[in-house]
């Protein structure tokens, strides 16, 4: 029998006139017109471990797409191979934090919420184990498909206890979260963005710096408050630009730790009346910060005009990873456009 | 507490006295519940006995010594046997005994780090107990800390993926200084494990990832003994494990001839019925 979604299987096709590349997981995440850094995680990590001989590092066969590798070649003997196996990736990670180390446990994304929850859940977080959970290819950062794009890891590890989540917009937040992680005695998920890595924030707000917790307004507006998350604040920031040159003056709230949320910022900047609230996250919109903010705002009897920006509830496409922003509504042209369709 | 190592039947006889207080507080904290997983609690208790009076450095009075050696119990549905053991080595008191799976009780059910001194994990979630103990293993190389692990796990555990992802990465890694015991009673939730996913021999399956593997009759404290001495000393920089083949309910005759199934039922006369039977058998 076949399957209804998967009749256009048969259906053939014929080379398209421009060729566009499906990004690999190795590409970094194209950003037009900004700076980049090089592995900002690997480097600050080895920064970190030369001052706290606690901190080791563990990889499930993905150190190299992880930036891990900057760490294992700087400090080979504090590196732990553990191989494909994720499930004891983190159940290794929570042996060696019970004997006092701080464990940097890398994979991707998917792997670390899909295959390794209960080891995450029963041996790291419910017994409050300081395991720092790295992952790479967040939400829709990897063109190839499902098996690879964590749409839901925030919705999966937003309802475990003990767990702190951050979603890093840039290279200045993966760099600043690696001491903010060393400064929480407990468990981290933090995603990540790897290879080289745009520098955004500081160009916004040059005094920007990561704070474990904290939501930080980078740019201020009076038509629309966007509160947003890992690389949407990106998104966010350009399409503000963009419709500055229409007279639509966009705020932008980054909220790069989703567990805690700073919800007395986040309630302050909503009250701030007569803007629209735009929540905006690569990730789907079921269980993420739109619905964590929402919450917040009903539960505060903030009443604001209120749209969410994020990935469908759907298994999403194969692709080239800017044909499926576009697709999907990450991309600049269409955040900006549903902005303004909302005003 | 370790018991210095004495030859002959004295130091044995001993360990059937320990083995046989096991048992005792087992039933007895049975008996508070009015029900419990005591069949295991019986089957591994000789087990237990070894493990606690014969092969592990710990102090009763400092259960998190640095120095001691770790016992994970991977199986958190034991946790009524490995309270009986603790109480009999002197790290929970037996006073407590009473409050067995009561509200606010430090000994639940299933065994959980944060309640109970001397329990090293938290279990239940079956096939994570060796996967922890492989990470313990190498940080306590790093620590170039002496002290082993010891992994109990169960035959039901063997069908757990991830006990396998932990017996490669124990090979990879040489941990000389992890333990696993397998208490393999062919017992799980739905019936036979030898029926399940446990078919076929087990100790070539270890062998042949590495392990020193040893088999042996998991009710017999002179084997259990002579195993564990193997496991310790072994000078090969590689994993041990040991299974031990036990009987469910060991050491009361009409529970072991009942129809053996994972979750033994107990009527509610019968708590008393098997404490005197025990008492019948004590060694002396």
């Amino acid at each position: 029998m076949t399957f209804s979604s998967m009749a256009r299987k048969y259906e053939p096709r014929t080379p398209p006139a421009q060729k566009v590349a499906t990004s690999a997981m190795i590409a970094s995440l194209a950003a037009e017109g900004y700076d980049t850094v090089a592995a900002p995680f690997g480097h600050a990590l080895v920064e970190q471990a030369q001052k706290d001989a606690r901190i080791v590092g563990l990889s499930a066969d993905l150190s190299k797409y992880t930036d891990l590798h900057i760490f294992a070649q700087a400090m080979p003997d504090r590196f732990y191979q553990m191989g494909m196996a994720e499930q004891l990736l983190m159940s290794a990670a929570a042996g060696m934090a019970r004997e006092g180390f701080i464990p940097f446990a890398t994979t991707y994304a998917v792997f670390a919420s899909r295959r390794a929850y209960d080891f995450i859940a029963m041996a790291i977080a419910e017994e409050n184990l300081p395991v720092k959970i790295v992952c790479a290819l967040p939400g829709l950062t990897s063109g190839y498909g499902p098996s690879h794009q964590a749409t839901e890891d925030l919705a999966i590890f937003r309802g475990l206890p003990n767990m702190v989540l951050i979603d890093p917009c840039d290279a200045c937040d993966v760099a600043g979260m690696v001491p903010a992680m060393m400064g929480h005695d407990g468990p981290v998920y933090a995603r990540l963005l790897r290879g080289k890595v745009p520098t955004v924030l500081t160009r916004h707000k040059p005094d920007y710096q990561f704070q474990l917790g904290r939501a930080q307004m980078i740019r201020e507006g009076r038509d629309a408050l966007v509160i947003s998350s890992g690389i949407m604040t990106m998104r966010a920031l350009d399409a503000a630009d963009a419709l500055a040159a229409d007279n639509v003056d966009v705020a932008v709230l980054h909220v790069p730790t989703i567990k805690p949320l700073d919800v007395p910022t986040i309630l302050a900047e909503a009250r701030k009346g007569g803007r629209l609230v735009v929540t905006a996250e690569n990730h789907t919109l079921n269980g993420g910060l739109g619905e964590a903010v929402a919450r917040e705002l009903m539960l505060a009897g903030v009443h604001a005009p209120f749209r969410m920006i994020g990935l469908p509830d759907e298994f999403l496409e194969a692709g080239a990873l800017p044909t499926l922003h576009d697709m999907y509504g990450l991309s600049v042209a269409r955040v900006t456009e549903q902005i303004k369709a909302w005003l | 507490m370790r018991v210095q190592t004495r030859p002959g039947a004295i130091q044995n006889m001993s360990l059937a006295l320990r083995a046989w207080n096991i048992r005792r507080k087992a039933l007895l904290m049975g008996e508070v519940q009015g029900q419990g997983y005591i069949g295991q609690a019986l089957g591994v208790a000789d087990m237990l006995a070894v493990s606690y009076f014969h092969a592990l450095h710990t102090r009763p009075d400092d259960p998190e010594w640095d120095g001691r050696d770790r016992f994970y119990l991977s199986i958190g549905h034991y946790a009524i046997a490995l309270y009986a053991a603790l109480m009999e080595a002197g790290i929970l008191p037996e006073e407590e005994l009473a409050t067995y799976g009561m509200d606010d009780s430090r000994m639940p059910m299933s065994g959980m780090a944060s309640y109970t001194p001397g329990m090293e994990i938290t279990g239940g979630s079956l096939g994570q107990g060796l996967g922890i103990a492989v990470g313990a293993a190498l940080a306590l190389k790093r620590k170039q800390n002496p002290a082993f692990v010891y992994n109990l796990m169960s035959d039901g555990e063997l069908g757990e993926g991830s006990t396998w992802e932990a017996v490669m990465s124990a090979v990879q890694w040489k941990l000389d200084n992890l333990i696993c015991i397998v208490d393999f009673n062919n017992q799980q939730a739905d019936g036979p494990s030898r029926d399940a996913l446990a078919v076929g021999a087990e100790a070539p399956k270890w062998q042949a990832f590495g392990w020193h593997a040893q088999e042996v009759d998991g009710n017999d404290i002179e084997a259990l003994v002579a195993a564990f001495d193997t496991a310790r000393n072994l000078p090969d920089a590689r994993p041990r494990v040991i299974i031990c083949n036990t009987r469910m309910c060991k050491g009361v005759p009409f529970l072991e001839q009942r129809e053996i199934t994972h979750f033994v039922r107990v009527e509610p006369d019968e708590w008393s019925k098997a404490l005197a039977v025990l008492e019948e058998g004590k060694p002396q």
